[in-house]
């Protein structure tokens, strides 16, 4: 079977800035895969050249073995604040991507509809954005993501913004929800922890420009519980090292 | 939501708010008629608020038939300008080229003074609704396109790389996001750009009209009837506030998220 994603030596400028200096990366069928990576160092730049939001990169993409431009589509963003419409209502921004997919308002309110049960949103489909609280928001961003079928999610920090209990709480919600679905997820994250609970594999970025430092398989079971077991710690240590050891051949 | 006392509280919170307004008002037209009553100042010159009032509801009809044509050449004017605001708005969000090259011409067209062009303007195209029309637009339309200008580049960058990675169209992205990004700035363009629009259409018809409040008031200075002109000026500064309040509710209707919003944030 070949790879659901697969990027070899890919890198990108702005100007006269290098952001991504080579990344190497891949995430198989079913994998849940987190990179992460210092605040500026280029993850969400990753994001935008998949999904199509930059124009000239080097290195190349494949998708599902072909190349990445073959593909339609594949992925479904969720950007880095919730990104949700003031002016939309709760189901509305749910029904987004299906809207814009061709599906009339009315179809596609009904197929999101009947999600917000299982996103712990039931009740909340008629108001907006600035009624809901910071954990709701980005569960009806989640659920805005998954409703576009696509092959691949991308969630760029889903649970940045939020408070440490809320995020605890969102983190072992979007565990049983992955356990459920068994999406193909790429997931950017700054949280070790996060990373560690949730991933299949962990890709670990240097600081701009992006390299991969390291990349990490976590063999922990699923479903997964205990934050704080011995190997999890140990692993979780043996990547702030990584992130926090500044490597002499590392520019900052 | 239907307490029996919740009519009253919003009338108290009403009040509240229009109360300052109110007193500072009241304040000034009572210094107004003491001055005038006292200091023996000749009412040709300047009559009393009193006197002012009491001329306008004698000249009530004559009053209302001139406000007509200045409302319809208000309204009229300002739907011109909104709607051709509203296209050039949307050909410079598409083809920002457009922007270097029109903005300059609009900016010199708002440094033109009314005084000059007015009279102007209707030398060419007569005492008819067409050069009220032009001028009320002359004045609108440049806060009205800045606005709608200013309103779609506040669009969030997230929101549009949202859409973008959903495979929207530039149209698509403009129609969802774009517009209804800009209308917080649309609106806030459209309360000060309404009370411009009634000072452009008066000062149309101060420099030829054959009805409206303008020519009543030039008419009125002719005659040396100050209370007429004054009377006059009440009928306009109260439309005015009545467009504006109109646009105030209409903005209420249209973007009911932003009370929410608002009372997230404060
Ligand atoms: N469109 C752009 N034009 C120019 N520079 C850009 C652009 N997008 C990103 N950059 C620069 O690229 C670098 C990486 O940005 P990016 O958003 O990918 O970082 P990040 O790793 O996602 O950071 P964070 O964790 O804070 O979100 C930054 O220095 C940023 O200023
Ligand atoms: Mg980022």
């Amino acid at each position: 079977m070949s790879r659901r994603l697969e990027l070899r030596q890919v890198s990108k400028r702005f100007g006269d800035i290098d952001v991504l200096a080579g990344i190497t990366l891949h995430v198989e069928p079913g994998e849940f895969v987190s990179i992460l990576g210092p605040s500026g160092a280029g993850k969400s730049t990753i994001f935008s050249l998949l999904t199509g939001g930059l124009d000239g990169y080097g290195g190349d993409v494949d998708f599902d073995g072909r190349p990445l431009a073959d593909a339609r589509r594949p992925f479904a963003l969720m950007p880095q604040r919730d990104a949700l419409m003031p002016w939309r209502t709760v189901i509305d921004n749910a029904a987004l991507g299906l809207e814009v997919q061709g599906m009339s308002r009315k179809a596609a309110r009904d197929e999101v509809a009947s999600l917000f049960g299982e996103f712990g949103l039931a009740g909340f489909e008629h108001k907006y954005p600035a009624q809901l609280s910071g954990g709701m928001c980005q569960r009806a961003a989640l659920l805005r993501t998954v409703v576009q079928h696509r092959a691949m999610l991308l969630l760029d920090e889903p649970f940045g913004a939020l408070d440490a209990l809320t995020r605890t709480g969102m983190q072992r919600w979007l565990q049983t929800m992955w356990d459920r679905h068994r999406w193909t997820v790429l997931l950017i994250t700054h949280d070790v922890r996060e990373a560690v609970f949730l991933s299949d594999r962990i890709y670990v970025l240097s600081r701009r420009p992006a390299r991969v430092l390291r990349e990490i398989a976590i063999p922990l079971s699923r479903p997964r519980k205990d934050l704080a077991s011995p190997e999890a710690s140990a692993i979780e240590a043996d990547i702030l090292d990584t992130l926090l050891d500044p490597q002499p051949a590392q520019r900052t | 939501m239907s307490q029996p006392f919740s009519a009253t509280l919003r009338i108290a919170v009403l009040f509240g708010k229009v109360g300052p307004a109110l007193l500072s008002v009241g304040t000034l037209v009572l210094a107004w008629e003491l001055y005038a009553r006292l200091s023996g100042i000749s009412p040709t010159t300047l009559p009393a608020p009193s006197r002012v009032l009491a001329q306008a509801i004698q000249q009530r009809q004559a009053l209302f038939d001139n406000t007509v044509p200045t409302i319809s050449a208000t309204l009229a004017g300002f739907a011109c300008s909104l709607a051709v605001a509203f296209i050039l708005s949307m050909l410079i969000d598409f083809f920002k080229p457009l922007r270097s090259a029109l903005f300059p011409l609009f900016v010199i067209s708002q440094t033109l003074p009314l005084v000059a062009i007015a009279p102007l303007i209707v030398l060419w195209f007569g005492f008819g609704l067409t050069p009220k029309i032009m001028l009320v637009a002359l004045v609108t339309f440049f806060p009205m396109l800045v606005a709608l200008v200013q309103g779609y580049a506040s669009t969030d960058r997230d929101i549009s790389a949202l859409l973008h990675s959903m495979g929207a169209s530039r149209m698509r992205i403009f129609r969802l996001a774009r517009l209804p990004s800009s209308l917080p700035y649309f609106f806030a363009g459209l309360r000060i750009s309404i009370t411009y629009a009634v000072v452009g259409a008066i000062f149309a018809e101060y420099a030829g009209a054959a009805k409206g409040l303008g020519i009543y008031m030039l008419n009125a200075k002719n005659n040396f009837r100050s209370d007429l002109v004054l009377a006059a000026v009440l009928v306009s500064a109260l439309l005015t506030l009545v467009l504006f309040a109109a646009t105030a509710l209409i903005q209420r209707a249209a973007m009911p998220w932003e009370r929410l919003d608002a009372a997230r944030k404060s």
